[in-house]
């Protein structure tokens, strides 16, 4: 029988340790609500959206309160709009339309965020694409909760390089579009490379063609609890290290397992997958940064931060994978900069640069991400931020992403507040110098040859 | 059985153990384990209970074990055995 010392354990991660499930997310697929009429395509999405999901905020509640553990986000996404409207939408304007019905559903069912403005475009844009692509600077500014993401390349198709131009551009509309909110609309808008169908984690989750009409993901966190658990094995060699990151991301994602079990059997919904990521907010002992720090680094950013992310990101897999029936996602450790107290504060000591966090992006499980720059950055240059970060994904075979906010009006130096989840960031200093011509030759960049891996 | 694990943390004072098990008492819950320490002066309980018998929702006996505690002045918290089960069982 469970004795006192482990419910005295696991309610210290819950109290003390910000333990937390991050997200319950709700998949759903649109494809069935396809037609060539906008307002019946607006009026079938809004119907299924809100059928399916008007019990999930209750659902989470309901675990929340029966388990004593805290469901911080209850969450949608939906199959990427681009192929959902592409019969029915001839400008931007419907597809900003669908976007509203997105948002309109979001406030009815009360969930904080609703994901799939999307379109994939990993080999090729479609016309519908790219109208999709285009919309995406408006849709962002006029809705509140709609999030949006692209896939620029995979591993199998190369990297769209006419895609990742046009997503520089996007980029910095949609920072112009929502100027007046410090660029907010960036926040929500990703570029990826192998981009999953059944993340659950913001802004990047779509709900992809290959997944049920609905599913459960559920999204689990808690760099606090790995951050405590290494206090207690300081100085002590890797294989302790390593050991002790496995048993408590065994720990943090068995509580995931049981949410997302719970609430597909409540809601009579398949349960897809749990993504077991550490998933970093910005109160104090939530912060992936601060792990690294007690790994041995003076700040995130310091030689030997690679190294140490990795070792985390694949102790973090190994331990969670045993927890789960089923892990997907994008599972391992975010690195947002804004999002993260620890990582705000070594860029602010000066030890932590763009080009060290594109470095952590071959080890992290995700992208560069929620980094503000400055406003003035061009559309080309933010292209090859992009294209850098696609690069890395592509011939590693990981997912990347990256969402940076170009803050309109504002510099190096200065700081921007997003609020809540979001935080707040420095801005960070871009390189300068011109990659015009590279992003202006237009086309592909072939897939990667699959063998002679050195 | 259906079982849920009752934690009470507080100052120490007389009658805690009291209180709480007239109420599980009154709404037919009951104890199979009580464990219980005092760590600093403050007093930390579990009790693991049956609530299969009680006619209570969940939700109305973890709210009402909530505003006991209030009232003692501890923390009286209701989850269910499931989530340590996981967590500390394979």
């Amino acid at each position: 029988m469970i004795n006192i010392f482990e419910v005295a354990e696991t309610n210290e991660m819950i109290e003390k340790e910000n333990l937390d499930v991050r997200t319950i997310t709700l998949g759903i697929s649109l494809l069935d609500c396809i037609d060539a009429d906008l307002k019946r395509l607006n009026e079938k999405i809004y119907q299924k959206i809100y059928g399916a999901a008007k019990d999930l905020v209750a659902t989470g509640d309901y675990i929340s309160n029966e388990y004593g553990i805290p469901v911080v986000n209850k969450r949608i996404s939906v199959t990427p709009i681009a192929l959902v409207g592409g019969a029915a939408c001839r400008t931007q304007e419907d597809y900003v339309s669908i976007a509203q019905t997105l948002d309109k559903a979001a406030h009815e069912v009360g969930v904080n965020f609703i994901g799939g403005y999307s379109a994939l475009v990993s080999k090729g844009m479609t016309a519908a694409d790219e109208l999709l692509i285009r919309s995406i600077p408006k849709a962002l500014a006029v809705t509140e909760r709609v999030c949006s993401s692209v896939n620029v390349g995979s591993t199998r198709t190369g990297i769209n390089m006419d895609a990742v131009k046009l997503m520089g551009e996007v980029v910095l509309q949609t920072a112009q579009a929502t100027k007046g909110e410090d660029s907010l609309g960036c926040a929500k808008l990703v570029v990826f490379c192998n981009a999953p169908d059944d993340n659950p984690f913001m802004a990047g989750a779509f709900h992809g063609v290959t997944e049920a009409d609905k599913v459960i993901n559920v999204g689990v966190s808690g760099p606090g609890v790995v951050k405590t658990a290494l206090e207690k094995v300081r100085g002590q060699n890797f294989e302790v290290l390593c050991e002790t990151i496995k048993k408590t991301a065994f720990k943090v994602t068995r509580v995931g397992q049981l949410v997302a079990k719970e609430a597909s059997r409540r809601m009579g919904v398949p349960f897809g997958i749990v993504d077991l990521s550490l998933a970093p907010t910005p109160a104090v002992g939530d912060s992936v940064a601060e792990i690294l720090c007690e790994i041995g680094l003076e700040h995130a950013g310091a030689p030997g931060t690679t190294a140490a992310l990795a070792l985390l990101n694949d102790n973090v897999k190994k331990g969670g994978v045993m927890a789960s029936s089923y892990v997907g996602g994008l599972s391992g450790a975010f690195i947002p900069v804004s999002e993260d107290q620890g990582m705000i504060d070594a860029v602010a000591a000066g030890a932590l640069t763009l080009e060290k966090l594109e470095a952590m992006t071959c080890v992290c499980s995700v992208g560069l991400d929620m980094i503000a720059v400055p406003g003035d950055t061009k559309a080309a240059t933010i292209s090859g931020i992009i294209a850098d970060e696609m690069a890395i994904g592509m011939v590693n075979q990981k997912t990347t992403a990256v969402r940076l906010i170009p803050v309109i009006g504002k510099g190096v130096g200065e700081t921007v507040e997003f609020g809540g989840l979001l935080g707040y960031a420095p801005i960070m200093p871009v390189n300068g110098f011109a990659c015009d011509d590279f992003i202006g030759r237009g086309g592909r960049i072939p897939a990667p040859i699959h063998s002679f891996k050195n | 059985m259906k079982k849920t694990i009752i934690t009470v943390v507080g100052k120490d004072t007389v009658g805690i153990i009291a209180k709480v098990c007239t109420y599980l008492a009154d709404n037919q819950i009951n104890i199979l384990d009580i464990s219980q320490t005092i760590v600093q002066g403050y007093f930390n309980m579990m009790m693991i209970v049956d609530t299969n018998q009680t006619g209570k929702d969940f939700g109305v006996m973890s709210k009402e074990l909530e505003q006991l505690g209030e009232h003692i002045g501890v923390i009286i918290k209701c989850q269910k055995e499931e989530i340590f089960n996981q967590m500390h069982r394979i």
